[in-house]
C-alpha cells in the first residue's frame, strides 16, 4: 500500500470511528488503536501516539460546546486534574518500558472493562444529597440548567477521596495507552462522587484533553507521534465527532451503542489474542 | 455557587480551546497537503517501532522544518498547537481564578500546570 492509499484509508476509518464515538458517546479513541494495529498492521506505539493527537482534539472540540451551555464544573475538573496528570506522567513513562505485548493485553482488557461499563444500566441516581464537609471546602457544589424544567438544579459533590483517586486510575491508563478514558472518568464523577450524569460527563470531556496533553508531550519526545499517521487519524475522528455531535439521534442510539460494544469486546478480545500469541 | 465571572472564565475558555483545534487542524491540512505532494507513491511501513527522528521529536526540530515548509515538520507543528491548547486552557483559568481572588484554586491550578510543563519541557525531554 502506498501513502496516498493509505493515507484515504486511514482517514475513513478515523471518521467512522469518531462519528460512531461521538454518537454513542463511548468516545473513539478506544477503537482507534486495535483498528491500527489489527488491520493496518501498525505497531503498537505508532498507534498509541496517533490515537492520543485525536483524542486531545475531540475532546477539546467538544469541551468547547459544553462549557459554554454551563454544564461541566471546572472547579471539580480543575481539582481532579492534579491526580489525572500525575497519573498520566506515570502512565506515559510506563509505556516506554512496556513490552508491545504487554501493552496489547492490557488495551484488551481495558476495551472489555469499557464494554461493560457502558451496557451496565445506571444506577437512579440519588438526588439532594447532603453537602459533603470536604466537597464543601473544596467548593464543588453547583448547579446545572435540568432538562425538565430549564431551571438551575443544585448538587452536592461527595466522597472527593474517592473520586480522586479513580482519576489517577483513569490518568494512567491514559498515558499507558493513549486513550481518553472518558468511561473511568465518569464513573469517578457519577458513581463515586454522586454528580449528575451530564455534569460527569462534560467534566469528563473537559479534563481528557488536558490529561492527553500531558502524556503527549512524551510521547512526543519519545518518537511516537508519526506525523504521517497522526495528520489522517486525527482529522478523520476530528471531523466524524463533530459532525457526530451534530445528529441528534434518539431511537437508533440504542441500537447503534449495543453495536459498538460488541464492536469493542471483539476488538478487545484480538488484542488479547494476539498480545498472548505475540503475533503482534 | 456559580456567579458571572465564573461564566465568563468558562466563555473565555470555550473560545481558547475552539480557536486552538481550528488553528491546528488547518496547519495539519496544510503539511498533510504538502506531504500528499511529495510522497503520494512510497511505501510507508509502520510494523516495526523505530521512533521519529530527532528533528521531529524536539520543539526547536519542528520549528526549523516547518519554516522550510518540509511537510512532516509542518503536520507536527500543527500537533503541537493542539497539545498546546489544553495548556493555554489551564494558564486562562488561573488568571480567572486569580481574577475571582480565589486562592485556592489558583493554586490547585498552577500544580496543573506545573506538571503539565513538567512533561512537556522536563520530564527527559530533548526540548
Amino acid at each position: 500500500m502506498n501513502v496516498a492509499e493509505l493515507t484515504l484509508l486511514l482517514v475513513i476509518a478515523s471518521f467512522l470511528a469518531g462519528l460512531l464515538g461521538s454518537l454513542t458517546g463511548l468516545g473513539g479513541g478506544v477503537v482507534l488503536v486495535p483498528l491500527l494495529t489489527i488491520f493496518f498492521k501498525v505497531d503498537i506505539r505508532y498507534a498509541i501516539g496517533a490515537s492520543l493527537v485525536s483524542v486531545i482534539a475531540t475532546s477539546s472540540g467538544a469541551a468547547a460546546a459544553y462549557v459554554k451551555e454551563g454544564f461541566s464544573n471546572i472547579r471539580i475538573g480543575m481539582f481532579l486534574e492534579i491526580a489525572t496528570t500525575v497519573g498520566a506522567l506515570c502512565g506515559a513513562f510506563l509505556s516506554t518500558i512496556a513490552p508491545s505485548q504487554v501493552l496489547a493485553i492490557i488495551f484488551g482488557l481495558v476495551l472489555l472493562c469499557s464494554a461493560y461499563w457502558s451496557r451496565k444500566p445506571r444506577t437512579r441516581q440519588e438526588r439532594d444529597l447532603p453537602p459533603d464537609p470536604l466537597a464543601t471546602r473544596l467548593k464543588m457544589n453547583g448547579s446545572f440548567p435540568s432538562e425538565e424544567d430549564g431551571r438551575a438544579r443544585p448538587y452536592n459533590a461527595q466522597n472527593v477521596p474517592a473520586g480522586f483517586s479513580l482519576m489517577f486510575g483513569a490518568g494512567a491508563i491514559s498515558g499507558l495507552l493513549g486513550i481518553g478514558s472518558g468511561a473511568m472518568k465518569v464513573v469517578a464523577l457519577d458513581q463515586a462522587m454522586k454528580l449528575p450524569f451530564k455534569v460527569s460527563t462534560t467534566t469528563s470531556n473537559f479534563m481528557i484533553g488536558v490529561t492527553a496533553a500531558t502524556s503527549a508531550g512524551i510521547y512526543l519526545n519519545r518518537g511516537y507521534i508519526d506525523p504521517g499517521l497522526a495528520m489522517p487519524v486525527m482529522l478523520g475522528v476530528l471531523s466524524g465527532s463533530l459532525l457526530g455531535a451534530r445528529i441528534l439521534m434518539t431511537a437508533e442510539t440504542k441500537i447503534l451503542r449495543l453495536i459498538f460494544s460488541l464492536v469493542i469486546v471483539t476488538l478487545g478480545a484480538q488484542m488479547i489474542y494476539q498480545g498472548l500469541s505475540g503475533s503482534l | 455557587m456559580r456567579n458571572w465571572s465564573d461564566r465568563n472564565i468558562e466563555e473565555i475558555l470555550g473560545e481558547i480551546l475552539r480557536a486552538g483545534v481550528i488553528l491546528s487542524a488547518l496547519v495539519v491540512f496544510v503539511g498533510g497537503w504538502l506531504y500528499l505532494i511529495g510522497n503520494a507513491w512510497a511505501r510507508p511501513d509502520y510494523r516495526i517501532f523505530r521512533g521519529e527522528p530527532t528533528d521531529l521529536r524536539t520543539l526547536g526540530g519542528i520549528f526549523h522544518g516547518a519554516l522550510q515548509l518540509r511537510a512532516r515538520a509542518v503536520i507536527q507543528l500543527g500537533l503541537l498547537c493542539l497539545i498546546a491548547t489544553p495548556v493555554l486552557r489551564v494558564m486562562a483559568s488561573i488568571l480567572g481564578f486569580a481574577a475571582e481572588r480565589d486562592r485556592m484554586y489558583a493554586i490547585f491550578t498552577s500544580l496543573v500546570l506545573g506538571i503539565l510543563l513538567y512533561s512537556l519541557l522536563g520530564a527527559g525531554s530533548a526540548f
